[in-house]
């Protein structure tokens, strides 16, 4: 049979109840969060299964919501079962005080540069990952330059007319 | 229908009278048999006249400077002739491209390995002051950096426009007094760049 969106849906709510939660879907692709302590539970059991076999990790990222006190990190799985071509979408929310997310590396080892760039980007801190180093950005560099307080533009430069540049103000 | 094909076999002879650039002479003491000048425009000529580039490109300015070097355009005809892609032989840095902060350690680096006298010549918006990267990733302007002699604005600039930076750079290559590199003035140019 083919592998619909409420399938999917119903094998996860059967194994896993009420941990699925905010299932929707964009443009017909399956979406739903998990607690941050199951995701690799949940990422095993859609590896393993033999009807479901999501075994490539396609993506993997994070987005910060400031507004959102308590789970202001979301980590983002795009996982694809290449045999049926069927791409569904996992996330995490975490707390931006206390950003620890396991590691995927055991079950997907795509996962390993692609945590590095999400640690480097949004320091989120996968807790097991084998070498967790700033892969992209300069190595000096202290700050997580996507987190929403750090604006785009480089701090140092004293050259430029800030109202010029949208700098120093507020956006809107 | 066959296209009309016209033959060259009435060629026209080249004029190369007075069409020859030739460096104009230095002031100097004239007689018969001798020229009497100074030893610094004599090495100032020759400089000029031979500068070899290096070539640093890493973005869209780099494939402008790779039309310069063209025989369109061609920077030899300035007695730039020959690319030297190592830094010990090499007179001039052109930087063209974007700069990464990434990146910066290297450029520098190139930067240092180069003998003296050396000049450093920033082509396009990028290289001269990030230009619209105005962001946490890149370097805004190499003169961050390095000590840049002559830059050329542009996004990209055209090759006319190089042409015009490195006739810019020959300029200084010509006027340079040959105690510049000496001086305590330079020593603190480099010092404020961190090179001893």
């Amino acid at each position: 049979m083919a592998l619909t969106n409420e399938y999917i849906q119903q094998r996860l709510q059967e194994k896993f109840g009420e941990l699925v939660t905010g299932v929707e879907q964009p443009y017909g692709m399956f979406t739903f969060e998990v607690p941050k302590s199951h995701n690799l539970k949940v990422m095993q059991f859609l590896h393993d299964d033999e009807a479901l076999g999501f075994r490539f990790l396609t993506d993997l990222t994070a987005v910060h919501y400031p507004d959102a006190p308590g789970r202001e990190l979301a980590v983002v799985y795009h996982l694809h079962n290449l045999a049926e071509n069927v791409r569904i979408r996992l996330k995490v929310f975490t707390a931006v005080t206390e950003p620890d997310v396991y590691t995927a590396t055991a079950l997907y080892q795509s996962a390993n540069w692609m945590e590095r760039e999400t640690y480097d980007f949004y320091g989120v801190n996968f807790v097991g990952h084998p070498n967790l180093k700033r892969i992209l950005n300069v190595d000096e560099m202290d700050y997580f330059p996507m987190r929403k307080e750090f604006p785009l533009e480089d701090q140092t430069r004293i050259d430029k007319d800030d109202d010029m540049f949208g700098r120093g103000g507020h956006i809107n | 229908m066959p296209r009309p094909v016209r033959f060259n076999i009435h060629p026209k002879q080249a004029d190369i009278h007075d069409n020859i650039a030739i460096a104009d002479m230095p002031a100097g003491l004239q007689g018969e048999g001798y020229f009497a000048t100074s030893l610094e425009k004599v090495v100032g000529l020759a400089r000029k006249n031979s500068i070899w580039p290096l070539p640093f490109a890493t973005s869209c300015c780099g494939i402008e400077f790779m039309a310069t070097m063209g025989s369109h355009y061609d920077l030899a005809r300035f007695g730039s002739e020959r690319m030297g892609f190592t830094p010990r032989q090499c007179d001039l840095l052109m930087v063209m491209g974007t700069i990464a902060k990434k990146m910066a350690p290297v450029l520098r680096q190139v930067y240092l390995q180069m003998a003296e006298p050396r000049w450093v010549l920033a082509v396009g918006a990028c290289a001269s002051s990030g230009g619209i990267f105005d962001t946490y990733s890149v370097l805004q302007g190499i003169d961050q950096i390095i000590p840049v002699d002559v830059y050329v604005p542009g996004c990209p600039p055209r090759p006319e426009a190089i042409l015009d930076g490195v006739i810019k750079i020959q300029e200084l290559v010509h006027n340079e007094s040959l105690r510049r590199r000496n001086s305590e003035h330079y020593k603190n140019l480099l010092g404020t760049y961190g090179i001893q």
